[in-house]
């Protein structure tokens, strides 16, 4: 019998696989820092706006030694994922009042697309006059940029379930709660799952620019703070830090993903 | 005896520049423990005729009846099959199976019993704890059925159930849903376009015409073949009687028929 010699052969070729592309990921994330490093010194660019990695990475250390960067990572953390589950959920919630009451949904839809059209960072100077200069003008930047696109999404995924599930449903005498319950939701979880992914951009986006306009904390004002003073090594830091967070957050985002959704 | 009656019914489609009478004055009663099949064309209104028996659609005009009375439709215990098994692939077989207990809030643990019992009749037993998408299209169907089974339905209405399914298959399982509807004494609907299955499985057959949906023909299945199982049923010399019978019945139809609709049979 080939089987076994041929399977391990196979496993071998996906393990080889992975390794190759790996090593170009790592290649190229070597490379980039390398080349900026390299541009940055030999003067291909101006040190002084696009700093270098050496001086990016010596000055995170240092403001981590510090501790003072931590404060900062802490606030904007905290600001994002409350932003994103904030506006996740209410997306959710919105998603599903209007499943439930078709006529609502007629209603409303000239105001869910002008509302999405709308740039909704413009609405920032309102929310600062409304809640004030605080982290909950900030939260809520990052919530009202994600609602309503999981809203159309959501709801869209919620139109998109085959009818005949409900008709099974329905010849049980369900309600249009277990409707939901029972196949409604479920079936539009691979959609509402892909709108968290993209909500972890977003409510990052959100936080950010909050953070410029009002905070006197968080990574968002070591950006602008950094720009004022010309420390653009700060901006930079800031930069690396928001990076790698926001991989995080999505890697963790796609671990949720893979814990609900049976492959 | 009649046990459930259709007196006129008839039922329209709306759209916004015009509507279409969809099934015109159908009449027709079922007795008890019967097996009726629904024979027709695509379009001409079966699945909608189920849809109304199911009480899921009002009917625009006449009445629906069960054992010559009027009663909310919705007391009566109905199961319903369609064309694909609509088995919920996040849960398990034996969860899917026990959806319909779940929704009325009848679960027991005797229930889960049975739907074991049931499982195992129709050679499910060992992959209860599977995922639909771990069975053949066949598998799943059986599941379906035993789904529709479990809440002892009063009338069993098959809406094209077997249309998915390679010909092995459908046979197979046509002798099951016929040996287990014997079993069981149960009033069945089918609904269908494959004349074949509508001898081999029926004790009657409602030939339906299109545009609008009618009544076209009624031919009673002779005892030989009822008595049979679908898949002898399907060598007897009378089925090739009856099934030129239909065939030519069928080809008068389809040559009445203006143009458009001409289409809309070549479709199924």
């Amino acid at each position: 019998m080939n089987g076994p010699k041929l399977f391990a052969a196979y496993q071998q070729k996906l393990k080889k696989e992975a390794k190759i592309v790996l090593t170009w990921q790592l290649s190229i994330l070597v490379l980039f820092f390398a080349f900026w490093e390299a541009a940055s010194r030999l003067y291909w660019i101006d040190p002084l706006l696009f700093s270098s990695p050496s001086r990016v990475f010596s000055s995170i250390w240092s403001r981590l030694i510090q501790g003072s960067l931590l404060g900062h990572i802490q606030i904007t953390l905290f600001e994002t994922i409350l932003g994103f589950l904030i506006g996740t959920i209410a997306g959710i919630v919105i998603a599903s009042m209007l499943w439930s009451f078709h006529r609502f949904s007629k209603i409303m839809d000239p105001y869910l697309v002008v509302f999405n059209a709308m740039p909704k960072v413009a609405l920032g100077p309102i929310l600062i006059v409304a809640l004030g200069p605080g982290y909950l003008s900030i939260i809520a930047m990052g919530f009202i940029i994600s609602v309503i696109v999981t809203t159309l999404v959501v709801f869209a995924a919620f139109n998109e379930v085959d009818q005949n599930y409900l008709k099974v449903l329905r010849s049980f005498d369900a309600t249009k709660w277990q409707c939901f319950k029972e196949a409604v939701f479920p079936a539009s979880l691979p959609a509402i799952i892909s709108t968290l992914k993209v909500n972890v951009g977003l409510s990052w986006v959100g936080v950010i620019v909050g953070e410029y306009l009002v905070s006197k904390q968080g990574l968002g004002y070591l950006i602008i703070y950094g720009f004022q003073v010309f420390d653009f090594t700060l901006v930079m830091s800031s930069l690396v830090i928001i990076a790698i967070l926001a991989a995080i957050m999505y890697k963790t985002v796609e671990k949720i993903e893979q814990l609900l959704i049976r492959k | 005896m009649s046990y459930l009656t259709l007196d006129g019914v008839s039922h329209y489609y709306f759209s916004k520049k015009q509507y279409t009478e969809s099934l015109h004055n159908i009449s027709f009663s079922v007795k008890k423990n019967e097996f009726v099949a629904l024979l027709g064309p695509s379009g001409c209104g079966k699945s909608t005729l189920l849809s109304m028996i199911s009480g899921m659609l009002q009917p625009a005009e006449g009445e629906i009846l069960i054992n010559n009375e009027k009663i909310e439709i919705s007391e009566l215990e109905i199961g319903y099959m369609l064309q694909q098994d609509y088995l919920f692939p996040w849960k398990t077989i034996i969860d899917n199976v026990l959806i319909g207990p779940q929704i009325r809030k009848r679960q027991t643990s005797d229930l889960k019993q049975k739907a074991i019992a049931l499982l195992e009749e129709v050679g499910l037993k060992n992959v209860a704890d599977k995922y639909p998408s771990e069975l053949s299209g066949g598998m799943r169907q059986r599941a379906a059925l035993i789904r529709t089974l479990i809440t002892e339905p009063e009338i069993l209405l098959l809406d094209e159930p077997f249309s998915a399914l390679d010909f092995q298959t459908k046979l197979k399982l046509e002798v099951l849903v016929s040996d287990l509807l014997k079993a069981y004494q149960k009033t069945a609907i089918l609904v269908t376009h494959d004349i074949g299955e509508a001898i081999s499985m029926s004790d009657r057959i409602i030939l339906m015409s299109s545009n609008p949906g009618a009544i076209a023909k009624i031919y009673d299945v002779p005892v030989e073949l009822r008595d049979e199982s679908p898949f002898l049923a399907r060598k007897h010399p009378k089925y090739g009687r009856l099934f030129d019978k239909i065939w030519a019945d069928l080809d008068q139809q389809k040559h009445t028929v203006k143009p458009m609709e001409e289409n809309a049979y070549e479709r199924s």
